[in-house]
């Protein structure tokens, strides 16, 4: 345990001198220290990293047999599934793993919101954090395309029919994006390029970025305080414990109760009652019939009950545009000194249990038909999702906030 | 860095004129990157006009055909349809077709060129779903009296059969009128105004 470059001698002191791979393991790993007190909550970020690999190798072996055209595209699909060994194990794998990447990282975004991990200093790591979430949805939504069923052919007609609701420049916009009058093989092709190599660069450097920044600042905690504040004789924080093999071990322990959850799905409910694999995409895509209800899949209802609410195609999409793009602000809106949730007054945490409850409501009525009563639940819950943002900044800015003391170590249960 | 006798400004302009000739290099060069995202030359020609025979149709029945794989539906109104639409202007968001989803042309109270001929693109103007065509049975969930029109499932936008959208549904505008004229008493040109080369 040196760590002086290069002066352990043997193999790695060969490598180090040339590659600074023992400084790197003990920067993020090694010798990176957490805070002591990280409960449930704080599985979720290993997890997410632990999806995207599960992702990235199933999507490789999913590409050695997919034809990205228009007449073959289903037909492999089905060929993976039936004909190829071990095809639809792979294949589920990777369906799975897109819904089990949304709900690990929702979660991870409610740990944020709980514990104030966005606060300063972490703005820069909210805002990386948020950046990935829009390039997965994006990702999401171009495989979503891939296997050329009704519901991916119509899916992606009505999100490509928003840029065309902007004004002036949108069906121009919307042709450029297709490439062709109408989502053709010309859209597929282009789709399957960003799906299989320009978002997962992407993602794979924003994550990078955010696990840099991370470190940088250090983890926040469910006590919300800085753990750097006290330090022992060597330097260290007295409520950090080095990342392994404290944190290995704990996040090993939630990957295995993690992939036992994921297994069930793979093996015994892979279409997840039709909310991860939508019934119509066991039909071929057919421009000319529409589906008879179309819903996207479960990760961007909340998204599509706000667009529907809104009786106005460009205001739908405004309104839906603004519910992603207000989290990047929300470092800015919470101007509270106190992070968690354990600290803060009544009022944070009433407002935020009803953003949580809103989300999932929206998300709901994203799936059912837009007729009387459901649409009027939806701007309903569309204001609560929205007045969380601006009860937030009207609480913490005229200090209407009545904090409890916040402790000088952190707490253990 | 030896600072030692460095001609500062000199310095500052060669970096300058290096980062201002690459960034125009890099403007120029985003031009084929995005251009390679238009419509190619086989998808324009796809995309050409389609000729309709319309000797054929009856009163009372709509063909759908493919332009730009799109489906654009000719619908021979009867008397009584074209009759019929002047009934409706109260219920009606656009009922004098004042928003540009017609040719000029098509700009009048049937929104076609000959009365009983209607050319109309079938995508709903909210979201582009094709809504289906319910000439004389009400659509479910629809209280209002139904003179017959096109219903789209998706989100419940109703039209009538001049696709004429009802006030108080998702969609915002009228069905669209592609361009398109008569070569000759039965036969439509469907994607080119008259007069276009």
């Amino acid at each position: 345990m040196s760590e002086t470059r290069g002066s352990s001698g043997g193999l790695m002191g060969w490598v180090d001198e040339r590659f600074p791979a023992t400084k790197m393991w003990n920067e993020h790993v090694g010798q990176y220290y957490a805070p002591k007190n990280f409960n449930f909550w704080y599985y979720f970020g290993s997890l997410a990293l632990v999806v995207l690999v599960i992702q990235i190798l199933s999507g490789i072996w999913l590409t050695m047999n997919y034809q990205p055209s228009a007449d073959r595209a289903f037909e492999s699909v089905e060929y993976i599934m039936r004909d190829v060994d071990w095809g639809w194990l792979i294949r589920y794998i990777h369906t799975t793993g897109a819904s089990a990447f949304f709900v690990v990282v929702y979660l991870h975004m409610a740990r944020a919101l709980l514990y104030g991990s966005y606060q300063k200093p972490r703005e820069l790591l909210w805002v990386f954090g948020v950046l990935i979430y829009v390039s997965l949805m994006a990702e999401a939504f171009f495989g979503y395309m891939l296997p050329w069923g009704q519901m991916s052919f119509w899916g992606a007609q009505v999100i490509i029919s928003l840029f065309g609701a902007i004004p002036v420049i949108g069906d121009q916009l919307a042709l450029w994006i297709r490439g062709d009058y109408v989502i053709s093989e010309i859209t597929l092709n282009r789709f399957f390029a960003l799906h299989v190599i320009g978002l997962p660069l992407v993602i794979i450097g924003l994550v990078v970025a955010h696990i840099l920044a991370l470190h940088e600042v250090g983890s926040n905690n469910p006590d919300g305080i800085e753990i750097k504040k006290n330090k022992d004789a060597n330097g260290n924080p007295k409520d950090g414990i080095p990342f392994h093999p404290y944190y290995t071990v704990k996040d090993t322990f939630g990957l295995i109760v993690f992939l036992i959850f994921f297994s069930i799905v793979v093996f015994y409910v892979p279409e997840f009652f039709g909310l991860f694999i939508e019934a119509p995409n066991f039909e071929p895509a057919n421009p000319q019939v529409t589906p008879d209800h179309i819903a996207p899949v479960w990760y961007f209802t909340p998204h599509y009950a706000m667009l529907r609410a809104i009786p106005d195609s460009f205001g739908g999409v405004v309104v839906m545009g603004a519910a992603v793009a207000i989290l990047f602000f929300l470092p800015w809106l919470d101007r509270g000194r106190v992070r968690s949730i354990r600290y803060r007054g009544l009022g944070f945490k009433v407002a935020v249990i009803l953003f949580f409850i809103s989300f999932v409501v929206l998300g709901y009525l994203g799936l059912q038909p837009a007729t009387g009563l459901y649409t009027i639940l939806a701007r309903i819950f569309t204001a609560i999702y929205f007045g969380f943002f601006v009860f937030l900044w009207v609480y913490t800015y005229f200090g209407l906030e009545k904090t409890k003391p916040v402790p000088e170590r952190v707490t253990m249960p | 860095m030896n600072q030692d006798g460095a001609d500062k400004s000199r310095r500052r302009f060669l970096t300058a004129a290096t980062g201002v000739v690459g960034g125009v290099g890099a403007a120029f060069l985003a031009v084929p990157f995005l251009s390679y995202w238009n419509p190619s030359a086989r998808a324009q020609a796809a995309g050409a006009p389609v000729e309709v025979d319309i000797s054929q149709l009856e009163p009372g029945q709509l063909i759908n055909v493919k332009w730009r794989g799109n489906p654009v539906w000719v619908f021979k109104r009867t008397d009584e349809n074209v009759s019929d639409l002047e009934k409706l202007d109260g219920l009606l968001r656009d009922p004098d077709s004042d928003q540009p989803q017609q040719p000029e042309y098509a700009q009048n109270k049937h929104r076609s060129i000959k009365p009983e001929i209607m050319v109309m693109v079938g995508l709903c103007t909210h979201l582009g779903c094709s809504p289906l065509f319910r000439p004389d049975e009400r659509p479910a969930g629809i209280e209002r009296e139904w003179l017959g029109g096109f219903f789209c499932p998706c989100h419940g936008s109703y039209f009538d059969l001049a696709g004429r959208v009802y006030s108080g549904v998702p969609a915002p505008l009228n069905l669209e009128v592609p361009p398109y004229h008569f070569i000759d008493d039965n036969t439509v040109l469907i994607g080119e105004d008259e007069g276009d080369v």
